[in-house]
């Protein structure tokens, strides 16, 4: 399956993406620049990373979602090509309107980069689909800005269509009921705060991420 | 001619740097501060052809944030009333 990374001045975990998307599709992702106006042809995933794209300046994400590429990444996603935002890009994917709600500044203000427990809130998704639902899984955090946002409204709408993907199993950053990653509506856009890309090899210290993507490569066959 | 854009947090919307600022301010002996709110200021020099409209546009796609923020738009006739 053809993959690709989208790169913004400020990305920093683009070539962790790249890698953790080679093991699982067999084939280096292209790597895009954000100033493109057209993806590469049949793609079956795009990935937003993590990183601090034009510096967060005015907001996280702000700047970047109105990069020229990310035209093209919203006809892909409407197209159903799966999207996986990570960390800068769940911040990019709420900005650019492909998620709801928003990332705050960490309600303990601190930058908090370190290894948390999450709860897989469903794994009836197709980026959660080699996790068990409730399974308590480790996956590493570095942000400042991962305290989830949105309207009860929304969280009442998201929950009760099954759309959060994972929680944080311990106090992280004041996220709304704890929320840690959403999909859209159509099940093919997700974005988390946590990196799954750095847990795919012993050496990282777990494995826990590698399923991420071993799945969602084996879902989008 | 020069517009400013002030952006605040809605309300309900948790502002930790406003608590920061807040407890610093406290740690300065300051009292009487009740809350701090932060907020940004965005300056625009614009051509007098940009519309209320097109500023008003400028402020929903980009400068602010709809879901957590809101805007209010200060033109220079308003600042100096």
């Amino acid at each position: 399956m053809k993959s690709a990374v989208i790169v913004f001045p400020g990305s920093n975990c683009d070539r962790d993406m790249a890698v953790a998307l080679e093991h699982a599709t067999g084939a280096k992702p292209q790597m895009v620049w954000h100033r493109e106006t057209e993806l590469p042809d049949g793609l079956g995933l795009i990935a937003l990373p993590g990183g601090f794209s034009y510096g967060d300046y005015l907001r996280s994400g702000a700047i970047g979602a109105n990069s020229p590429i990310m035209r093209e990444v919203k006809a892909a996603a409407d197209r159903g090509v799966a999207i996986l935002g990570v960390c800068n890009g769940f911040q990019l994917l709420t900005e650019a309107g492909l998620l709801p709600g928003a990332l705050l500044r960490n309600a303990g203000i601190d930058f908090i980069c370190r290894d948390v427990a999450l709860t897989v809130a469903s794994s009836q998704t197709a980026f959660t689909s080699r996790y068990q639902s409730d399974e308590a899984i480790t996956i590493p955090v570095a942000h400042h800005d991962g305290n989830y946002f949105a309207d009860d409204e929304t969280l009442d709408r998201i929950e009760g269509e099954g759309r959060v993907a994972f929680r944080y199993g311990e106090s992280v950053n004041g996220s709304a009921r704890d929320i840690a990653g959403i999909v859209n509506e159509t099940g093919n856009v997700l974005g988390m705060m946590p990196h799954p890309e750095r847990m795919i090899e012993p050496a990282h210290g777990g494995m826990d991420g590698k399923r991420l993507f071993d799945g969602l490569v084996e879902a989008l066959g | 001619m020069k517009t400013r854009i002030h952006v605040t947090l809605k309300n309900g919307v948790l502002d930790p740097q406003g608590k920061a600022i807040h407890h610093a301010l406290e740690s300065l002996g300051f009292d009487g501060v009740n809350d701090v709110r932060q907020g940004k200021l965005i300056e625009l020099d614009l051509d007098d052809s940009v519309s209320d409209e097109d500023i008003e546009a400028m402020c929903r796609k980009l400068l602010a944030n709809m879901v957590i923020e809101n805007f209010e738009i200060v033109r220079p006739q308003t600042e100096d009333a």
